[in-house]
């Protein structure tokens, strides 16, 4: 008789991989939303001419810029005027510390923050100052030269301090970018920083206590409290976070989070940083992975060795 | 009290006691499988494999879990994915085991459908093998329900409501099997009660009752052959291995029972290291709230067919569908009136409609997982009141078939 195995077998086979197919795939294109990258590219702001000059940018940061009224530039010894939780409840969020702003987000980006903050951070639905909501932070109209210029030296300041591109840490692209708003209890981070080990109950209460006023300023200022993003890896997966922090109104039109202006490099670190959290074993199942395989692969050998061995009296 | 002697041997000493010779005997190697079976018929001892693999994990994972809505999802998706060694191997062992025994106990009761194996003596192994269908459904939905993310906690909901019977509006009974208003503490703790102790016991025990099934009837063969197994046995026996139409179960087929178990999991592990993601759905990495509702609501696939019965019709009509589909498969072996137990290739009309059951359900199970809108809950519509023609139909397309 013809064995007919292989036949049932590309049948099962068959059947199988149409219901996946149905099932995973397709269903998952039509549930969800397609949304490309744009490369991070940032190609609705102005391309930047000028090239900045670091030490007259450094006098108007902290001069006529008066960036260093709400920032602290930590790095160059200047600390924040206010604590996290009183920044936070006059601006609604804690403003950054920019020591290593340079290194995280986009020179365009940047470029036009200082310029026009709603614009860059695309919250003008939010922020109108025609309606007379403004954005907390002011924009800077010029010291009286030429504004581009002014505004490149800013910029080029605050890259000649900065890290450079690899030695910018998962972490620090992840504090830097989305720390502020959102928790990350798996890598033990709260909006106002690590949640330090305490040796007393009541001053960890004290922490949380600051973390909590600071969240209820955080929920004023946004709508809602952002989510905890520890296990984001898994319920988002890596493309979608990608894009939303590239341009959140792509996925959710009218959002009250901001564009962050990261550059691509920053992305896969913040990236990198949410697998730390929620997908910590992945170094760890690619190596068992492989053992496993091979493992099982040599038991099927052997099995089949044995079938044969018991079936060649049976025939 | 029986005659005891002096033990030769230690399995001599347990023969004395626990006729342990005899019990081999009966089952494995004096257990006679025809030989004219393929590799569909080692899907049970897949599915035995696949059961002893989500038992392990599950034991591991059940020292960790902890059943309490408040820490439920921390401890799966903290405690266990980072503190504990190889925890992250457990819970996806176990979460796509929990998907792929679907895929093999599907693949199984077509197996039995096609070839007829519910026929002629067979029943007891078909009603068994439905109850231990019902037994992994509700095995795996109340497994759904730990993780406390926020399609264990919708879908809870969802199925939870339909008890409450349509316009017969028996709320009641909803909150008596939730033990709350809303899927919560009471709720977890009992499902997390079934999962582990309840559930499992019956699944063991019905596995008996399956095996136990299979003893007289013996198992079907791909040709539909009434075999005299005594008299082939004998043959066997004897020594004329080759010409007797049956083996003993142990070693002969079980030799290829491994062969197809070591094939098996080498898919099986291929998926749960680098294709988990398909058993563990993304909305229920998010953590149970109760305050926002997912896009998208739906079960896990291999309940997707099912609930597509219920979805495109108004409530109660709907729920007697969904009925209709849970209970009807039972009744196979009596509305099958044909006198034929063999491969549905050598009928007639039953053919056609073997495949046809088969692509049916397969529609349905898309279609139960995109949105129900537009194109989509036609087609849905349609396959699901085809499901239904297709059954009522059955008998009579049966009753026509001439013996072969």
């Amino acid at each position: 008789m013809k064995n007919k195995e292989p036949l049932i077998l590309a049948v099962v086979v068959f059947f199988s991989l149409v219901t996946y197919y149905l099932v995973e795939p397709y269903a998952h294109h039509v549930m969800h939303k397609q949304v490309d990258s744009e490369n991070f590219n940032y190609a609705d702001l102005p391309s930047v001419t000028k090239t900045g000059n670091a030490a007259n940018g450094k006098a108007l940061v902290t001069g006529a810029a008066a960036c260093t009224g709400c920032h602290s530039i930590s790095k160059d010894g200047m600390p924040a005027p206010m604590d996290a939780v009183s920044a936070a409840a006059s601006y609604g969020v804690n403003p950054p510390d920019l020591s290593d702003a340079g290194a995280v987000y986009d020179v365009k980006f940047l470029t036009d923050l200082i310029k026009n903050p709603a614009h860059a951070l695309k919250v003008e639905h939010k922020f109108d100052a025609n309606k007379g909501k403004m954005h907390p932070m002011v924009p800077f109209f010029g010291a009286g030269g030429d504004l581009d210029q002014e505004v490149a030296d800013m910029v080029a300041y605050l890259q000649s301090i900065a890290v450079s591109k690899d030695e910018l840490t998962p972490k620090v692209a992840y504090e830097n970018a989305c720390g502020r708003c959102h928790a990350l209890s798996y890598e033990n981070w709260t909006q106002i920083g690590t949640k330090p080990t305490f040796k007393h109950k009541k001053d960890s209460l004290a922490f949380d206590i600051q973390v909590l006023e600071y969240q209820d300023s955080l929920v004023k200022y946004m709508g809602k409290l952002p989510p905890d993003l520890s296990m984001y890896i898994r319920s988002r997966g890596e493309h979608y976070i990608s894009t939303f922090i590239e341009n959140p109104q792509n996925h959710l039109a009218g959002t009250a989070m901001p564009r962050v202006g990261v550059t691509a490099e920053s992305a896969e670190k913040v990236i990198e940083h949410l697998k730390d959290a929620g997908d910590t074993k992945r170094h760890e199942r690619e190596a068992v992975g492989q053992n496993v395989m091979w493992y099982i692969l040599i038991f099927a050998i052997f099995a089949f060795l044995w079938k044969r061995s018991v079936w060649k009296d049976l025939h | 009290m029986a005659h005891f002697t002096k033990a030769t041997s230690v399995k001599d000493w347990l023969n004395q006691r626990l006729a342990i010779e005899k019990v081999e005997k009966v089952m494995a190697s004096e257990y006679w499988i025809p030989k004219n079976i393929n590799f569909l018929w080692a899907m049970g001892m897949v599915l035995a494999i696949t059961f002893a693999i989500l038992l392990v994990s599950g034991i591991f994972l059940l020292m960790y879990y902890q059943p309490n809505v408040d820490t439920a999802f921390y401890s799966v998706n903290y405690t266990i994915m980072r503190d504990v060694d190889f925890g992250w191997l457990w819970r996806h062992v176990h979460g796509v085991a929990a998907s792929v025994v679907f895929l093999v106990i599907y693949i199984h009761m077509f197996t039995g459908i096609y070839y007829g194996s519910y026929k002629k003596g067979r029943e007891m192994i078909w009603v068994s093998g439905m109850l231990l269908f019902i037994a992994f459904s509700t095995e795996a939905f109340s497994g759904y329900m730990l993780p406390w993310g926020q399609m264990s906690y919708w879908a809870g909901m969802v199925i939870t409501n339909l008890f409450s019977g349509g316009s017969l509006h028996a709320d009641f009974v909803v909150e008596w099997i939730r033990g709350d208003y809303v899927p919560a503490q009471a709720f977890l703790t009992r499902f997390f009660m079934l999962h582990v102790l309840l559930v499992p016991l019956a699944i063991m025990g019905l596995i008996g009752l399956h095996f136990a099934a299979l003893r007289i009837p013996h198992v079907n063969n791909q040709d539909g052959e009434e075999i005299d197994f005594d008299a082939e046995a004998k043959k066997y026996l004897d020594g004329d291995k080759a010409g007797s139409k049956v083996m003993r179960f142990a070693n002969d087929f079980m030799s290829k029972d491994m062969m197809i178990v070591g094939i098996f999991l080498v898919f099986f592990f291929y998926l749960t290291f680098y294709n988990y993601g398909f058993a563990m759905d993304p909305v229920n990495f998010d953590p149970a709230d109760g305050l926002k509702t997912p896009a998208h609501i739906y079960p896990e696939w291999y309940f997707l067919w099912s609930y597509e019965i219920l979805r495109p019709f108004s409530i109660d009509i709907g729920l007697m569908a969904f009925g209709f589909a849970q209970v009807i498969f039972v009744l196979l072996p009596w509305l099958d009136r044909s006198p034929n137990a063999v491969p549905a290739s050598r009928r007639g009309a039953f053919k056609y409609w073997f495949w046809m059951m088969l692509v049916v359900m397969i529609v349905l199970t898309a279609m139960g997982k995109l949105p129900p809108e537009g194109i989509f809950s036609t087609i849905g519509l349609v396959a699901a009141l085809v499901f239904i023609g297709m059954w009522i139909a059955l008998p009579f397309i049966t009753a026509r078939e001439k013996k072969v």
